[in-house]
């Protein structure tokens, strides 16, 4: 944390409000997203126990597992979640762009570019919480392995048509969440987060209603009062007011109102069972609808003011202008979407338990490079990202108090001119170090010469490299001016990362390739009478 | 050489009154010592824990109720996962044992299970350690002890520790078992799980090289401990060996650190006690007698942590907000203080924190202002 967000946070303890934590949304919000309130239930790997999705924040629809140990029940679950979740995502799958891609001729070896379909939009779920994010993880691999009756008959516990391939996309959004900045799969307490500092600490701003409760108190509130009372009130029942967003429930949920609904369940369900006639038949299935109607009521009670929580943190957010380059981050995560697409619609098998040696190399360059460009790019369309890059001596900004024309000294002189600014912060120079300014979206390098007096004046003298087009004067407006006020970056615009890892029929083998034969495909999970999944 | 016993039983005494009359003790816990041992420097958390005071029923007393609690789905399902592991005279784990520590010695067939059942934890930490002896005077077989008991001396106080097992190898060598019921998934389990279920697992190898210390030759107290867990999404057991030499070593290195529980009791004035019988206001000054070290952490290790962290934030501590935020800021520990210093309205303009801290607040006011002059002109 920089002290500019500790700064912030103390501004917030002392007004009793959220502080601005950045002046623009970094996050690209859908204008049609998926919100996904699941809970689960208490020691067991993955079991859901309900959620809350869809996309109409007055109209959620609600699944629930009356008996979440019953593998059936489960299943009726997971098919109803696809058929909520797949529809949205494939509305997502037809509307598409040329676009055009670099790729490897197989038969030259040479970069060729390609045409190739993009999707003009992709698919948004929004949890709301980071424990969500994992759970949304855990339920794609749950899934992804599971045989349906038709891809093998044998399976004994054959899941419904579409699950598997529900695990498939959930296990790629899963994914993609680790990539930093990326958009597909969003937890509201990191956005939220990621704008506003609150006046409590980081652990303690995972509680999304107590979050909420700092960036927008009720009326005559103070956010530390509502926080509190939104973390820990409980009503005459003991049961808390302000239900955690889960996906874990609370404990004293659980054993007073839960257990006893689940217990009062299983008893009609067992009495059903034992009925004798169509007439005990018939009054007993009216009690297990019942008490199959109170685990809904109990089940909707939890999750539904998460479920308004996440839609005001919508709301919250998107008051915010949107930063300039957040519709270009945007669009790798359309990238990302429509590639999966066609690996789903290419028949690839699942995505595989554990990444090979290759893929796993790929996967941790791409989110390094992502992560450098992501605080690059924050901190260009934020002054309050720069002002933390400034005060850490990354960046500086200041004024042009003088611009002296010089040239290169090679044989067709090109213009250099040598540019001195005035500065209040202290950047970390050396000799040609290299300094970046944005000029019209583009990065313009200028290389550090000298401080103009001593080191304490900040007068620095720039040299301006490129950008000014191939004649000897510079073109109109690409060099600065006397009384401009620029900010320069000591960190690229653009980082470019590593050098691009060969392509696996190229890896060493002792770098994990050339793939060897097919991969055998997946084997589904075990299933054994203790199975619950 | 035990200390001299008119000033053990003065201490007990005094941890009694403490406590409160007709109090019963609350034992202390490897989860709880692991707490401890992660925030060393709690005074009152150090003093409670000594004493046995109930913190939970403390904070209930004080006003400020914790929130621990276990679902009864979670316990249910825990302890059929240990007895699963254990069934059959622990042929299962044992079994685990072998192929994840010890595949060169012989498979387990003829194990021994002892019984270890005796009257209160005194007498069971005796049995568990004849249990021990025992195993050591005929190596060559497998034992299992199911649930022993083992004391550790904890800043003056002696802790009573149930591991859910400890294995004795043919080789005389002994192993922590650590049951757990998160699922180990495509052979991972959650770090942050993992990584209390070690520090709990170190607090218990600890206390079983005290016992090897009495024997002769001391047996070798293996330093990887066996954490069983359910695979995947099934029930069925499966163990991964974690090494937990660091943890131990943090661990050993916190529980010597623990200011001497005798050394706070003599900080106390007189009459003071913790019984949740108490009023309020009374408990509250108490407590108060005994300073806190309170940060964010402690509120998912600590009972009294919502009182402490009332108390933190009523003082302006900038430690509530995080450590993190404490160490950046140099000798200014309080909001106010901080923000004075920001504002250039108190603090020495030569101090690097509050040179520092000047700046960002210029740099941020300076970015604050030319965002709102940007939403200014992209209204027009």
């Amino acid at each position: 944390m920089s002290l500019i967000s500790t700064l912030a946070r103390l501004e917030a303890v002392d007004t009793g409000r959220a502080q601005p934590a950045a002046t623009v949304r970094h996050r690209h919000l859908s204008e049609r997203p998926l919100v996904f309130v699941p809970l689960i239930t208490a020691g067991e790997a993955g079991a859901p126990l309900g959620a809350l999705v869809g996309t109409d924040r007055d109209a959620p629809r609600l699944l629930v597992v009356p008996q979440p140990r019953d593998r059936e029940l489960r299943f009726a679950f997971l098919a109803d979640l696809a058929d909520v979740v797949l529809p949205y995502v494939d509305g997502f799958a037809d509307a598409v762009e040329a676009a055009e891609r670099s790729e490897t001729d197989p038969e030259t070896g040479k970069r060729v570019k390609v045409e190739v379909e993009l999707c003009a939009d992709a698919p948004q779920l929004i949890v709301p919480s980071r424990a969500g994010v994992d759970l949304v993880r855990l339920l794609g691999r749950s899934m992804r392995f599971r045989r349906t009756a038709e891809q093998d008959p044998e399976t004994p516990f054959p899941a419904p048509p579409r699950v598997p391939l529900l695990g498939r996309w959930l296990t790629h959004f899963g994914e993609r969440a680790r990539v930093p900045g990326s958009c597909l799969l969003l937890a509201m307490t990191d956005v939220l987060g990621r704008h506003w500092a609150t006046g409590q600490s980081t652990l303690e701003d995972q509680h999304l209603g107590a979050l909420l409760a700092w960036i927008d108190p009720p009326e005559g509130r103070s956010g530390a009062e509502a926080a509190q009372e939104a973390e820990l009130a409980r009503d005459d029942d003991g049961q808390l007011v302000c239900p955690p967003a889960g996906p874990a429930t609370d404990p004293a949920f659980d054993n007073k109102l839960l257990a006893p609904a689940i217990e009062r369940y299983d008893r009609a369900r067992t009495a059903l069972a034992a009925a004798e006639d169509g007439v005990e038949a018939d009054d007993r299935l009216g009690a297990l609808t019942a008490a199959e109607r109170e685990i809904h009521a109990l089940v909707e009670s939890r999750t539904r003011p998460t479920w308004d929580a996440v839609w005001r943190g919508l709301d919250l957010l998107r008051e915010l202008p949107e930063g300039a380059r957040v519709e270009e981050r945007w669009t790798r995560d359309r990238w990302s979407f429509t590639s999966h697409r066609d690996r789903v619609a290419a028949g690839e098998p699942p995505q595989p338990r554990r990444d090979d040696a290759v893929t796993a190399a790929n996967k941790l360059a791409a989110r390094e490079r992502e992560q450098a460009r992501l605080e690059a790019q924050e901190a260009l369309d934020d002054p309050l990202v720069m002002a933390a890059r400034r005060l850490s001596g990354e960046a500086f900004a200041g004024e042009v108090v003088d611009v002296v024309m010089a040239y290169s000294e090679s044989k067709r002189p090109s213009p250099r001119p040598l540019v001195t600014v005035r500065t209040d912060d202290r950047p970390h120079l050396g000799e040609r170090v290299k300094a970046y300014r944005s000029l019209g979206g583009k990065p313009q390098t200028a290389e550090f010469v000298e401080f103009a007096a001593g080191p304490e004046d900040g007068l620095l003298v720039l040299r301006i490299m490129d950008k000014m087009g191939r004649g000897k004067e510079p073109k109109p407006g690409s060099v600065p001016e006397k009384g401009d006020r620029l900010c320069f970056t000591l960190f690229e615009h653009e980082p470019r990362g590593g050098a691009k890892l060969p392509d696996p029929e190229e890896t060493p083998w002792t770098h994990g390739g050339p793939p060897g034969e097919e991969p055998a495909p997946e084997p589904a999970d075990p299933v054994t009478e203790e199975d619950v999944l | 050489m035990p200390p001299p016993r008119t000033r053990g039983k003065g201490l007990r005494h005094r941890l009694a009154e403490l406590r409160g009359p007709e109090t019963q003790a609350k034992a202390l816990d490897a989860r709880a010592l692991a707490a401890l041992a992660a925030n060393p420097g709690c005074r009152r958390r150090a003093i409670l824990d000594g004493a046995g005071v109930n913190k939970a029923a403390l904070a209930s007393a004080l006003g400020s109720p914790s929130v621990f609690g276990q679902s009864q789905f979670a316990f249910v399902r825990g302890n059929a996962f240990e007895a699963k592991v254990k069934a059959d005279g622990g042929t299962e784990l044992l079994r685990l044992a072998h192929e994840k520590l010890d595949r060169g010695a012989e498979p387990p067939a003829e194990a021994r299970v002892p019984d270890l059942t005796a009257q209160g934890p005194e007498g069971r930490t005796g049995r568990t350690e004849l249990a021990l002896r025992e195993a050591a005077a005929e190596p060559g077989v497998w034992t299992l002890l199911d649930h022993p008991m083992l004391a550790l001396d904890v800043a003056g106080s002696p802790a009573f520790l149930e591991p859910d097992a400890v294995v004795v190898h043919p080789d005389g060598s002994w192993t922590v078992v650590e049951i757990k019921s998160f699922p180990m998934l495509d052979g991972a389990a959650d770090p942050a799980k993992v990584g209390a279920a070690a520090r709990q697992a170190a607090v218990y190898v600890l206390a079983l090289e005290r016992v090897a210390e009495r024997l002769d030759p001391p047996p070798r107290v293996r330093h990887r401990v066996l954490l069983v867990c359910p695979k995947d999404f099934s029930n069925l057991p499966t163990a991964s060996a974690v090494d937990v030499r660091k943890q131990r070593a943090v661990t050993a290195r916190q529980l010597a650190r623990l200011t001497r529980i005798e050394e706070i009791a003599d900080t106390l004035p007189e009459g003071i006690c913790f019984s949740p019988e108490l009023p309020a206001e009374q408990l509250e000054q108490a407590v108060e007698a005994v300073p806190a070290t309170y940060a964010p952490e402690c509120l998912s290790a600590c009972e009294l942590a919502f009182h402490c962290r009332d108390r933190s934030r009523a003082a302006g501590a900038v430690t509530s907000l995080g450590r993190p935020v404490r160490a950046e800021l140099g000798g200014l520990t309080t909001v106010g203080d901080v923000l004075a210093a920001a504002r250039g309205e108190a603090g020495d303009p030569d101090d690097p924190a509050v040179a520092a801290l000047r700046r960002a607040a210029a740099l941020r006011a300076e970015a604050l202002a030319s965002a709102a002059e940007r939403e200014v002109a992209g209204c027009r």
